[in-house]
């Protein structure tokens, strides 16, 4: 017995697979990519990283300032993180369909979101250093534009999907919306709201690297200080140290994920 | 004079369709009265109509005389808290305790701080656990809702409605995602309730047995309107046929 809708999907695949393999082809014609080139330059480049990317004794001095930087771009992104997820809950709250207060506003918050999610961080960074210059404020409104947006894309959905029912039932019984909040929608959907929060930590840590180079502050302003003097041992002492940084942030966050959900 | 007088109300939820269509009854106090129908017929917006979680678009609700359209926002969460609701996925705060759940039901009498803060009274809080222990909920009170049966949850749906001291009870299929067990244990209690508290049941079931069972009268809705309302020992297999239409009689009574 042959089953239709396997066939259908069967083939469905292959026209995708298809046009996935003319998208690479075309594009790589488009941009002068060419794969052999690319390849091959491959080992080549391993043998230069190896040679010159070595954590030397002398790059381990500079240790305690990394350090100092490292500091700060963790604190400025965490800010960032609090500050924005406080400001897209409130948006969540108003662009939500279960929470909305009219639609107005739901519109308003939805369009603030997407507008703000859709820009890139370092589109961000770039436009704020005109009005801010290059200090740790505009990186930090970078990442708080950045995640405000994504924050309160993530945060509607959750209110969405999880309170309905719950909210259906204390607006039933005369609660107001204060109330139908902090008693119904919060507690339902604050496990998955910290997850996000703490989501958004990791990436910004991340992201402040490549911000703070821009802006020249924090970590990424030291990354880019040595790449520039071609001091390439402290170049990858500072990758290597925002690894750590980045794994041990994920490891914390997936424990608290662990404990709350 | 009725505790609820509901006048000819129709509902458009989009225009030039109606999905409730000049329904008009009585409701006394003390009454177990059963809504039966098809699916879409608009039961569940009947019910949401008369504590106005639905606006209805024409006619009028009288709740002890009041129209209950000309009630102020204050007045309206005044009004909800006379009116408990149960639901068949029993909208409980899953990730809450039974015991914060069942508070819940006060939170219509609070002030948004008190709500807030959860500033509940002593004689609220042995209120609670009174009705925990009359619905043989009492061992589960600090669980977390989400590690309950349904029937359990169930329970702690009617406790929550109860402690509100409504009079009027709305049960939107209350027993539609239960085993025949806790069905009746839970049509048991609705029996109860309106019995020795003199609460109004107003019921959305889809079993014409169980409604035959328990209720002391039957509304039949079918598309939008009334086609049965009466006691459930008149209820005959021509008002059935007229409820859900000619097909699902042969199952209904088999
Ligand atoms: N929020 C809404 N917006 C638009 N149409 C709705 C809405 N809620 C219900 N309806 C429509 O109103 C009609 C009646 O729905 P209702 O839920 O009241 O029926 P019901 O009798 O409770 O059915 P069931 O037995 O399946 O629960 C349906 O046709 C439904 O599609
Ligand atoms: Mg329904």
């Amino acid at each position: 017995m042959k089953i239709d809708v396997y066939r259908k999907k069967k083939r469905q695949f292959t026209i995708f697979a298809l046009i996935v393999l003319c998208m690479t082809f075309i594009s790589a014609k488009l941009t002068n990519f060419s794969f052999v080139q690319g390849i091959s330059s491959v080992p080549e480049a391993f043998r230069w990283m190896g040679s010159n990317l070595l954590i030397t004794r002398e790059s381990f001095e500079k240790m305690p300032s990394i350090l100092d930087k490292l500091i700060e771009t963790i604190f400025l992104s965490i800010t960032a993180t609090t500050t924005a997820s406080i400001i897209a809950l409130l948006l969540a709250l108003l662009g939500s369909q279960t929470t909305k207060v009219n639609g107005f506003f739901s519109t308003l918050s939805r369009f603030i979101a997407s507008v703000f999610r859709n820009i890139p961080i370092v589109a961000w960074a770039l436009i704020l250093l005109l009005s801010f210059g290059q200090n740790a404020l505009t990186g930090y409104f970078a990442l708080f534009l950045a995640t405000l947006g994504f924050l309160t894309r993530v945060f509607t959905e959750t209110i969405d999907e999880t309170s309905n029912s719950s909210v259906e039932a204390l607006q039933s019984t005369g609660a107001n919306y204060y109330q139908v909040v902090s008693k119904a929608v919060l507690p339902e959907c604050s496990p998955q709201m910290i997850s996000w929060i703490l989501f958004m930590v990791e990436t910004n840590i991340r992201s402040s690297t490549l911000v703070g180079i821009l802006t020249g502050t924090g970590i990424g302003f030291a990354f880019d200080l040595y790449y520039k003097s071609m001091n390439y041992n402290v170049v990858s002492l500072i990758t290597l140290s925002i690894v750590v940084v980045v794994i041990s942030i994920e490891l914390i966050s997936n424990y608290i994920r662990r404990v709350i959900l | 004079m009725p505790l609820l007088e509901v006048k000819n109300i129709t509902k458009q939820y989009e225009k030039d369709k109606k999905v409730l269509s000049g329904i008009s009854f009585d409701v006394n106090g003390g009454e177990f009265i059963s809504i039966i129908g098809p699916s879409g017929a608009g039961k569940s917006t009947l019910l949401r109509c008369i504590n106005r979680m639905v606006d209805f678009s024409s006619g009028e609700i009288l709740f002890h005389n009041t129209d209950i359209m000309s009630l102020s926002k204050k007045d309206l969460r005044k009004y909800r808290t006379q009116i408990g609701m149960i639901f068949q996925h029993y909208n409980l705060v899953s990730r809450l305790t039974v015991i914060e759940n069942v508070l819940h039901g006060r939170l219509g009498y609070k002030t948004t701080l008190q709500g807030i803060m959860t500033r509940f009274t002593e004689e609220e809080k042995k209120e609670a656990f009174h009705l925990l222990e009359k619905l043989g909920m009492r061992e589960h009170a600090y669980k977390r809702c989400d590690h309950l049966s349904g029937g359990q949850k169930q329970r702690v749906g009617i406790a929550r409605a109860l402690i509100q001291q409504p009079k009027i009870l709305l049960c939107d299929e209350p027993i539609a995602s239960l085993d025949p067990n806790s069905s009746k244990v839970i049509m048991d209690h609705l029996k109860n309730i309106s019995q020795e508290l003199r609460i109004t049941c107003i019921v959305n079931l889809h079993q014409v047995d169980v409604a035959k069972h328990y209720s002391e009268r039957i509304i039949g809705l079918n598309g939008g309107q009334i086609v049965y309302d009466g006691a459930p020992q008149e209820l005959t297999t021509t008002n059935i046929h007229q409820i859900y239409g000619s097909e699902a009689e042969n199952l209904i009574l088999a």
